[in-house]
């Protein structure tokens, strides 16, 4: 009924000006998939072209060998996307099960010590000893440099994911409903499992979807603290790669392979990689982005 | 153990708190692990900073052990030539970045909000919105895609086909504020177009019907409508931008610049410089104390931003 009052509406741009609009926002719309479209023309041009021509966006000749070479002897690339897959998958988990917890005492108005908890975790984003001091603690203290948990333990909790939860019970949980439970019987962990957790969904699947993108696209603690090739996930290996596509042929994987380093596709494999890794988001974009939408509300607007 | 530990420091009652309410201390513990592993520990390494570091055994021996030298470190940082050109770098990069933050995504929210199509601005909201799923080294993909000497489409498709000279990118230092710029844009337009229309729907239609009745044009209802009721959002976003003036995104700088050693006149940004001096393993004090410096600015930065924003609206305060 409101919608179609304001289409109606003669509180509306004109012709002309909307039309002016709509140009400019296909314009903005496509500087920002132009480098991902060019990234994408690159993996399917032939290699002869792309040294030819250079990257372009009209390539003349298609080959698809940069992924049947991938497919056929890019072990290393497999094992980078398994890493990465196992740290979000059990990343995310943790993480969630870690932040909805941690956040859960801090919405409840009987709890005596929310806000020095609060501020427990407000502090740890404003303040940190620094890069050098971190490093030392996982590699002098708790050694799990070049292991698969180094990628996943530092992002454990996120204050900042940890807010937005307590916002979220805030709202959606009223203090009688717990109450209720409690009288019913049930204990905390029983009514936190049972009775908050699936109310608060919109708020499980924000977090949940902001831990996934983080762990998926992490490249930093790699950086840091794994220098083991078969430690590397997906974010990572391309890293190296840009930095010399010898890697990719050096990597002991393709070395055994009976492909000889000449026939290597070696620009459009580059690129082809990073269509891989692009690839999940892509088809998980719609899921995120109706999430996110919801979460930076809650997280901005409400406050 | 853990709670026994942390009762020591706090004022009686903890105690019984405990007793009373011991599942939801429960549930804080493993978060408090985290944070005491990841955060509270590599703080105690800011002494660091004040210490001349030799390896005495493990991390703890190491600090204990290495002698004091006061703020030797911090002179040695700050006579060096990097000091002024990382604190220089990283906080004109971040004042470009709060005004353009602010301006242009709220402009395009307004203009996309004015759309008659109402399925065509939710497309072209989810097209700008892509780039913030993307991680910094896919955009430093995207980036080399264009910018390679050999490849790069701006060298052979664009400069090549007008018979320019190709240009050496990731030498050449004076381009590269304005790509550094274009790309911090280009990630991050679309999200804080999300996040303005959203509070741009929230306004009630009322006041801008109400206000067409009496005749206002449409810049005009922008103008005495729409921003002011944006008002408070923007201040409060802008001023935890502020806050965070003196970090920089270690990602856009490492990634898009691939980490060129030419360019460090004008790319080399605090987080940069921490970075590669914890590579190169030179003098791990100064280094920390580069870090520590960053670390106490910041946090009085963000402690002032707080205050002011809490001053205009108690509820969005961090704390």
């Amino acid at each position: 009924m409101i919608r179609k009052s304001i289409k109606r509406n003669p509180n509306q741009i004109s012709w002309l000006s909307n039309a002016l609009l709509n140009l400019f926002f296909i314009l903005c719309s496509i500087i920002c998939v132009a480098p991902i479209i060019l990234v994408i023309l690159v993996s399917v041009t032939d290699e002869m072209e792309i040294l030819k021509t250079g990257y372009t966006f009209f390539p003349k000749v298609f080959s698809l060998k940069a992924y049947e070479y991938i497919a056929a002897s890019g072990q290393a690339i497999w094992r980078a996307y398994g890493v990465s897959l196992f740290t979000t998958i059990v990343g995310t988990l943790l993480s969630m099960l870690i932040t909805c917890m941690y956040a859960y005492p801090l919405a409840r108005s009987g709890f005596r010590y929310k806000t020095f908890f609060s501020f427990i975790a407000y502090f740890t984003m404003i303040f940190g000893g620094g890069l050098i001091p971190w490093y030392m603690v996982y590699t002098h203290i708790f050694k799990i440099k070049e292991t698969v948990w180094i990628m996943i333990f530092p992002y454990l909790l996120n204050a900042w994911f940890a807010l937005i939860m307590r916002t979220f019970y805030k709202t959606t949980i009223h203090e009688s409903i717990i109450e209720s439970a409690k009288i019913d019987g049930a204990g905390e962990f029983r009514t936190f499992f049972t009775i908050v957790l699936p109310l608060c969904r919109a708020g499980l699947a924000t977090i949940g979807l902001f831990c996934t993108l983080n762990y998926w696209n992490d490249w930093y603690l790699p950086l840091i603290f794994v220098n083991n090739p078969k430690m590397y996930n997906i974010q990572y290996l391309m890293y190296q790669y840009l930095l010399s596509i010898q890697f990719l042929s050096s990597s002991s994987s393709f070395s055994q392979s009976s492909l000889a380093f000449r026939d290597l596709p070696s620009e459009s494999a580059r690129m082809a990689v990073a269509v891989l890794s692009i690839g999940p988001i892509v088809f998980a974009y719609p899921f995120f982005q109706k999430y996110f939408v919801k979460g930076l509300t809650i997280g901005a607007v409400k406050g | 153990m853990q709670f026994q530990r942390s009762v020591k420091k706090t004022k009686p009652g903890f105690i019984q708190e405990i007793g009373r309410n011991y599942p939801l201390f429960i549930m804080l513990l493993p978060g408090l692990i985290v944070m005491l592993i990841n955060n509270y520990l590599p703080m105690a390494g800011v002494v660091l900073a004040f210490k001349k570091y030799r390896l005495h055994g493990n991390y703890i021996t190491s600090i204990l052990k290495s002698e004091w030298v006061g703020f030797k470190n911090f002179e040695f940082f700050f006579k060096s030539p990097y000091a002024y050109t990382i604190t220089r770098n990283t906080i004109l990069y971040n004042v470009v970045f709060i005004v353009l933050g602010l301006v242009v995504p709220v402009a395009l929210a307004i203009a996309l909000n004015e759309i008659t199509g109402k399925r065509l601005s939710k497309l072209y909201q989810s097209v700008m919105f892509l780039p913030y799923f993307l991680s910094w080294i896919i955009v430093g993909y995207l980036a080399y895609s264009f910018l390679s000497i050999e490849f790069g489409f701006l060298n052979r498709g664009v400069l090549q086909s007008l018979g320019l000279e190709p240009v050496r990118w990731y030498s050449e230092p004076k381009y590269w504020p304005l790509i550094i710029t274009f790309f911090q844009m280009w990630k991050y337009t679309g999200y804080n177009i999300v996040v303005y229309i959203a509070a741009i729907s929230g306004i009630n239609r009322e006041y801008y019907e109400a206000a067409a009745i009496d005749g206002a044009k449409k810049l005009q209802q922008i103008r005495y409508i729409t921003i002011p009721m944006l008002q408070p959002m923007m201040i409060i976003l802008t001023l935890f931008a502020v806050g965070r003036i003196f970090n920089a995104d270690f990602g856009l700088f490492f990634n898009v610049t691939r980490n060129s050693g030419a360019l460090y006149s004008v790319t080399n940004v605090i987080d940069t410089y921490v970075y590669n001096a914890l590579r190169n393993s030179s003098d791990i004090g100064m280094t920390a104390a580069a870090g520590l410096y960053q670390a106490v600015v910041g946090c009085i930065t963000v402690s002032v931003a707080n205050l002011i924003v809490r001053k205009i609206d108690s509820d969005k305060a961090l704390f």
